[in-house]
């Protein structure tokens, strides 16, 4: 039927603007505190490597350190955002009000994905933003730190999605969140160039995606890189591709949601 | 052609993953305009059936439509129509009852109308609860948003999956009131309750459900009529120490002075009753009788006890 394909864009902005509002209600605890994280994590980095290790050329280990930092805030924000969000109304039942409107799979999925990105952004914006103050700031291609930003924002909302899906308790979220989520974050190049990696570490390291999102959004900000990022684009936009896609299908055949 | 049926269920079935089958090849219609009650034991399916409208639950086989709209094929024309009030208390803690009713409207594309929400909220008794946290509720205030939800896009059918339980008197009054102007405005409305004195009182037709089989579906009042058993009860001064064993069969149970009896409508008569008391020696000071309500007529089709 034609009338099912036409999208709900007020149904869609609705659900959108109700996910932004549910962090920016509590934005001490969603945007505020994780920026302070992440200036800790900055702090004490900075003073045990700088001066022993820089990565790049030319750059300390403080201004390589500064984009990594920015991506990890968005990678973990862009996840809990969309994962905290789903698996509540999932757990408290509220859900009921999403799935019984006429909402699409899709209009669901873009307006949960956008609200990670945006939590995302601003969590790392934000830490950008102070890290500045302490350090000197670089922002070489604006326009590729955008895209970085933006494709791990929707890569890490979409898994929140995924793993809100499965998850029948808090408990497996907060295993998906140790198990999958921090180490792919650790193993991804924020706190070091993965060429300085043991040879070990290097071939598993290269199977994952947000090393090349984190390489990618770091050329953006100081123009140095390990890998090309045209192609560490590519490599981002087919991965939140088939992330999309899967998740997609999930809520489109209601999996673990409709009975 | 007829007007379009308010609900129409088509052999619907539902087996859940456990392999449970809640519902088994369940069809009939609700026209519009129609205060129906779906009635059945815990366990019968009607939330099943309830949530298969509303998109909750995919049906294994069959289908269902709302307003001539297939729930699979024409699922958002068919959500559009129907205004579902869950049986679980669930709610959003972080929103305030005003926020939760303009959410809803949102989800149905449509712009959140004020006088609308400060109506139905009027109407249930909630006006000064409107900004108010919804975890800050009372659970019958809660109840009481779940309605003002299902109400917010204006669905022409309205199903209710028992909205009395765990509710006060006061409460359940105001909303069988509510449910009544709901359906004088020309809403088509469907119920589940296990107050079967309410769906007697309110409802036009009765479903019965029962193992996620359809058991009747008649007038409340053919259902009622059809029931064969008149109670009569009898307050008796002297009880005779024997009855003989065409007597014995009818007695049901005594309370004070009070005995009861129960007479089939074509084979008994209370003359003969009366009668062959008389020969016992009994002494009659009153009598009533008791006509048969939907409790008797639910628990005869669908009582588990194999008496
Ligand atoms: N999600 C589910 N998965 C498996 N079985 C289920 C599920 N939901 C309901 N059931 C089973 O399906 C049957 C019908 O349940 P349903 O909730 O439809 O009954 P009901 O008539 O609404 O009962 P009640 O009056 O208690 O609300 C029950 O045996 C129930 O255990
Ligand atoms: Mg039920």
């Amino acid at each position: 039927m034609t009338a099912n394909k036409q999208f709900n864009t007020a149904g869609f902005a609705t659900l959108f603007e109700k996910e932004v509002r549910r962090f920016m209600r509590v934005a001490t605890q969603t945007v505020v505190t994780p920026m302070v994280t992440t200036l800790l994590y900055l702090l004490v980095f900075v003073q045990v490597l700088e001066g022993r290790y820089s990565p790049a050329v030319d750059f300390s280990y403080a201004e390589f350190l500064v984009p990594g930092l920015v991506m990890m805030a968005v990678i973990q924000n862009a996840f809990a955002n969309s994962s905290s969000s789903l698996l509540q109304a999932k757990m408290n039942g509220s859900i009921t009000f999403m799935l019984i409107a006429p909402l699409s799979a899709l209009e669901i999925l873009l307006a949960f994905t956008l609200a990670a990105v945006l939590r995302g952004a601003l969590v790392g914006v934000g830490v950008w933003g102070v890290a500045s103050l302490l350090t000197d700031w670089h922002l070489v291609e604006p326009l590729w730190s955008l895209a970085f930003l933006m494709l791990t924002g929707a890569a890490l909302g979409l898994l929140g999605v995924i793993a809100a899906i499965i998850a029948e308790k808090f408990d497996h979220m907060s295993a998906f969140q140790n198990f999958v989520i921090l180490p792919l974050t650790f193993l991804s190049g924020v706190f070091w160039s993965v060429s300085s990696l043991p040879e070990f570490w290097q071939p598993i390291s290269a199977l994952n995606p947000l090393l090349y999102m984190i390489d990618g959004f770091r050329y953006g900000m100081i123009g140095v890189s390990d890998f090309d990022p045209a192609r560490s684009a590519g490599f981002a936009a087919l991965f939140v591709a088939l992330l999309f896609g899967q998740t997609w299908w999930l809520l489109h055949r209601g999996w673990r949601l409709r009975g | 052609m007829s007007a379009t049926a308010a609900i129409e269920i088509n052999a619907l079935e539902k087996t859940y993953a456990s392999g449970l089958k809640a519902l088994d090849r369940v069809s009939f219609t609700v026209e519009q305009g129609e205060f129906f009650a779906l009635l059945g034991p815990n366990g019968a399916g009607k939330s099943t059936l309830i949530n298969t409208l509303a998109g909750l639950v995919r049906p294994s086989a069959g289908d269902a439509k709302v307003y001539g709209h297939s729930v699979q094929r024409d699922w958002r024309a068919a959500r559009r129509a129907l205004g579902v009030v869950p049986q679980e208390l669930v709610f959003d803690p972080f929103f305030t009852v005003r926020e939760v009713l303009a959410l809803q409207a949102g989800y149905f594309g449509l712009k959140a109308s004020r006088a609308w929400q400060d109506e139905v909220l009027e109407e249930l008794g909630l006006s000064d609860k409107s900004e108010t946290r919804m975890r800050g509720l009372s659970g019958g205030m809660k109840r009481r948003v779940l309605i003002a939800q299902a109400l917010m896009h204006k669905p022409p059918v309205v199903v209710l999956d028992e909205p009395t339980a765990g509710v006060d008197v006061e409460l359940r009054q105001l909303l069988w009131r509510f449910a009544k102007r709901l359906h004088n405005d020309g809403h088509t409305i469907v119920l589940t309750t296990h107050y079967l004195e309410e769906a007697e009182s309110l409802c036009d037709r009765v479903a019965i459900l029962d193992k996620g089989q359809l058991k009747t579906l008649q007038t409340t009042e053919s259902l009622l009529n059809s029931h064969p058993w008149r109670d009569i009860e009898m307050q008796l001064l002297s009880f005779p120490s024997q009855l003989p064993a065409s007597l014995q069969k009818l007695y049901v149970e005594q309370a004070g002075e009070w005995h009861r009896w129960r007479l089939h409508r074509d084979e008994h008569s209370v003359a003969d009753l009366l009668e062959a008391l008389k020969q016992q020696g009994a002494e009659l000071k009153d009598i009533r009788t008791r006509e048969p309500n939907l409790e008797d007529v639910f628990l005869q089709l669908v009582g588990r006890d194999d008496s």
